[in-house]
């Protein structure tokens, strides 16, 4: 069956909301005016007003609010309008979402999905346009996942709702028209586990949401040069799935990692890192990261492009690790 | 008390072995007999059994690892053991096999000089190349994969990806590697990449060969002399007189072999076996001429144990009755030599003053250069050319 990300998001949360009463949905915008991205369109209709939840422009409050709800027995869904306004909601996610179960000795537990569109889209601005997954990854107690497909944004939505504990779910604002293949009905796809988008042996290609895509149409083009790249998308940033990204790394000994957020401390500066642990007797040189620039994104459209990593580059990058330049 | 685990040395030409699979984890019970790992020496995969009862306390050697025969590789113990002192001792030894060993003992050690990517020093280690001989076409010169390639087996194919197009007709057939293969592909690229090969290249006149051949046929006997026979009794005759080339290069000394043991290359339809004649210098013709038969028919039915292929210390491949008239063939270790043989052809020779048909062939002698220098391969040669000219004398 063919559906966009947005469908796929859509099918996926009223499926769940059906199955278990205790989901409900709350965020701005997310009930008369189904979805500042028309996620949840035709909730209100048939979940009301109790389970669809609009909010005032607080999102420090309404995510504590979901945070105390999941730690009584529901389990929210909050979804923030993008992940630049979660910002505001740091200190509930950080200091009550990824601690209460540890701090509570396992008395409590906080079963909480956070979810909306990270990454730029086009012309938003610099305080619209970020990546801050890696602000995220950084905290344990937090689970992050990062979907780039219609079907594993369903299977893994489903995943998160009926997960433990916290999720923070990052979609894309330029993923939700993205049409693909999704599976039937009720299927979950496990959190933490990635997978080998295209095959290959010569130069690993690391790369999730939007980049995903990026990393895929490079390597289109490199297979033109008789150049087999194997791209990966971790699907999951934290836990990461090291196992499936170091088997493809010792088998090419070539790696790069493409990501839309900052270079300096930037997921992929972890994933190296991780990589380097394991796999470093099979490296042929060192791992190349292929990021956004280092500034906040600029609003004229030549030069936000100019600032998000494409094709081109991890094309050039895949060239530089395969000693070809 | 602790037993040592120990990489064992499962053939006479067996220098390392490679911990395919360990069978049993650590922490884990074992029992004498038990099988412990999967090792594969240079012809198979063999299970390495447990010698003593106890709890596999540690495993020294990850899977997919090469290394020398008789070096440590784990410990059976009580499972509160101390042995601290038998991993202690261990070190040494593992970084530094105690028997002295080819190439790779050269990268073994700390190779100041050579910059190298990690992969490809891991790629040298398992595959004994000498990156002293390796040029880097890397940053600096660093030696990157690429750079070993002509040294290392040919990588796995890229797996087919239904791209776009829609599926056409599929342009190669690939063909799993038999046991035989890998082995071979084992055997000469251990050869080809750190043995220094060298080539001399004689013309001998095959016209007393072929009449002692021919003779041999019409007298209708049970095994007929052939040239090979010819070949094998003069290759003995002329390494007794040059030991120096019935050896071979050991690291850090030349083992000359007291023994001549000649390995002739014979083809099978998925490969080819080298069957080893041994003790050759001790054999009359006609003892040469019976052993040779029996011993080549049981390599092309496959009735040859893992030692009667292996540990030839002079090696003969004659591809002559394909109608070659020259080629190089490969060396394999332990030998230092490897002498290739092309067809009898007839061709003008001047004998006396006047041109006459003869009959020549042609053998080219591939030497390790480590330890055979070129006049010395001519010197043999030179023996070994008198030798075949004159058949009735051997």
């Amino acid at each position: 069956m063919k559906a966009t990300y947005r469908e796929a998001l859509n099918q996926a949360l009223k499926e769940e909301m059906r199955r278990d009463d205790r989901v409900f949905l709350i965020g701005e915008d997310v009930a008369y005016y189904q979805g500042a991205f028309k996620v949840s369109k035709g909730f209100l209709e048939e979940f009301g007003s109790r389970r669809v939840v609009d909010t005032p422009i607080t999102e420090l409050g309404f995510t504590g609010l979901a945070i105390g709800a999941a730690m009584a027995g529901l389990r929210p869904v909050v979804e923030v309008m993008t992940f630049n306004f979660a910002i505001l909601a740091m200190d509930q996610i950080v200091n009550n979402a990824a601690k209460i179960r540890y701090m509570s000795g396992g008395q409590l537990s906080v079963p909480l999905v956070i979810r909306g569109p990270g990454s730029a889209a086009h012309q938003l601005g610099a305080q619209h346009s970020q990546s801050l997954e890696a602000w995220f990854c950084h905290v344990p107690g937090l689970k992050v996942v990062a979907p780039a497909t219609p079907h594993d944004a369903k299977g893994l939505i489903k995943s998160a709702i009926r997960d433990e504990n916290p999720v923070v779910f990052i979609e894309a604002q330029l993923l939700y028209p993205m049409q693909g293949e999704i599976g039937d009905g009720d299927y979950t796809i496990p959190l933490g586990v990635a997978e080998v988008k295209r095959p290959g042996t010569d130069v690993t290609l690391i790369a999730y949401s939007k980049m995903l895509l990026v990393a895929l149409e490079a390597a289109g083009k490199l297979a033109q040069e008789g150049i087999q790249a194997e791209v990966i998308d971790p699907r999951t940033l934290r836990p990461l799935d090291l196992a499936t990204l170091a088997t493809s790394a010792k088998k090419t000994g070539k790696v790069v990692i493409v990501e839309e957020g900052w270079p300096f401390a930037g997921l992929g500066a972890q994933i190296a890192e991780s990589l380097y642990r394991r796999v470093f007797d099979y490296l042929d040189g060192p791992i190349v990261r292929v990021t956004g620039r280092d500034v906040p994104m600029p609003y004229a459209r030549n030069l936000e492009d100019a600032a998000i990593p494409n094709a081109d580059q991890v094309e050039a990058a895949v060239h530089h690790v395969l000693y070809r330049t | 008390m602790a037993s040592r685990v120990i990489m064992p040395k499962l053939t006479d030409s067996m220098e390392e072995g490679v911990v395919v699979k360990w069978r049993k984890a650590e922490r884990e019970r074992v029992e004498s007999g038990d099988v412990l790992a999967e090792i594969e020496t240079d012809k198979a995969v063999m299970d390495l059994e447990a010698f003593a009862s106890g709890t596999l306390l540690k495993i020294l050697v990850p899977e997919g690892t090469t290394v020398p025969s008789g070096a440590l590789i784990g410990v059976i113990g009580d499972p509160d053991e101390d042995i601290r002192d038998i991993l202690a001792g261990a070190q040494p030894s593992a970084a530094r096999p105690s028997a002295p060993r080819p190439a790779p003992s050269a990268v073994a050690s700390p190779e100041e000089d050579t910059l190298a990517s990690p992969r490809v020093r891991t790629l040298a280690r398992e595959h004994g190349i000498d990156l002293k001989s390796v040029k880097g076409s890397g940053p600096g010169g660093r030696i990157v994969e690429r750079d070993l390639e002509p040294s290392l087996p040919p990588p796995t194919p890229p797996p087919k990806v239904g791209e776009g197009k829609g599926g056409g007709q599929p342009t190669v057939r690939e063909v799993p590697l038999s046991q035989m293969r890998k082995a071979i592909v084992r055997m000469t690229t251990q050869s080809k990449a750190p043995v220094p090969h060298f080539y001399v290249t004689i013309d001998t006149d095959m016209t007393e060969g072929l009449r002692v051949v021919e003779e041999s046929k019409r007298a209708a006997v049970a095994s007929p002399i052939s040239i090979t026979h010819l070949l094998i009794a003069a290759s003995a005759r002329a390494l007794k007189q040059h030991p120096g080339l019935n050896a071979s290069f050991a690291g850090e000394t030349i083992r000359i072999f007291s023994n001549i043991d000649i390995g002739i290359a014979v083809a099978l339809e998925d490969g080819l076996i080298v069957p080893v004649l041994r003790d050759c210098g001790s054999k009359t013709l006609g003892q040469i001429v019976e052993a040779e038969r029996i011993l080549v028919a049981r390599a092309r039915k496959r009735e040859l144990a893992a030692e009667e292929y292996s540990g030839a210390t002079f090696l003969i491949s004659n591809l002559g009755k394909f109608d070659v008239e020259s080629f190089s063939a490969v060396i394999l270790p332990p030998a230092a030599t490897a002498l290739a043989v092309g067809s009898v052809r007839e061709a003008p020779v001047v004998r006396d003053g006047r041109v006459e048909v003869g009959h020549r062939m042609m053998l080219t002698l591939s030497c390790d250069h480590r330890v055979i220098d070129g006049a010395a391969a001519a010197q043999f040669l030179q023996t070994f050319k008198h030798a075949l000219e004159h058949p009735r004398d051997l």
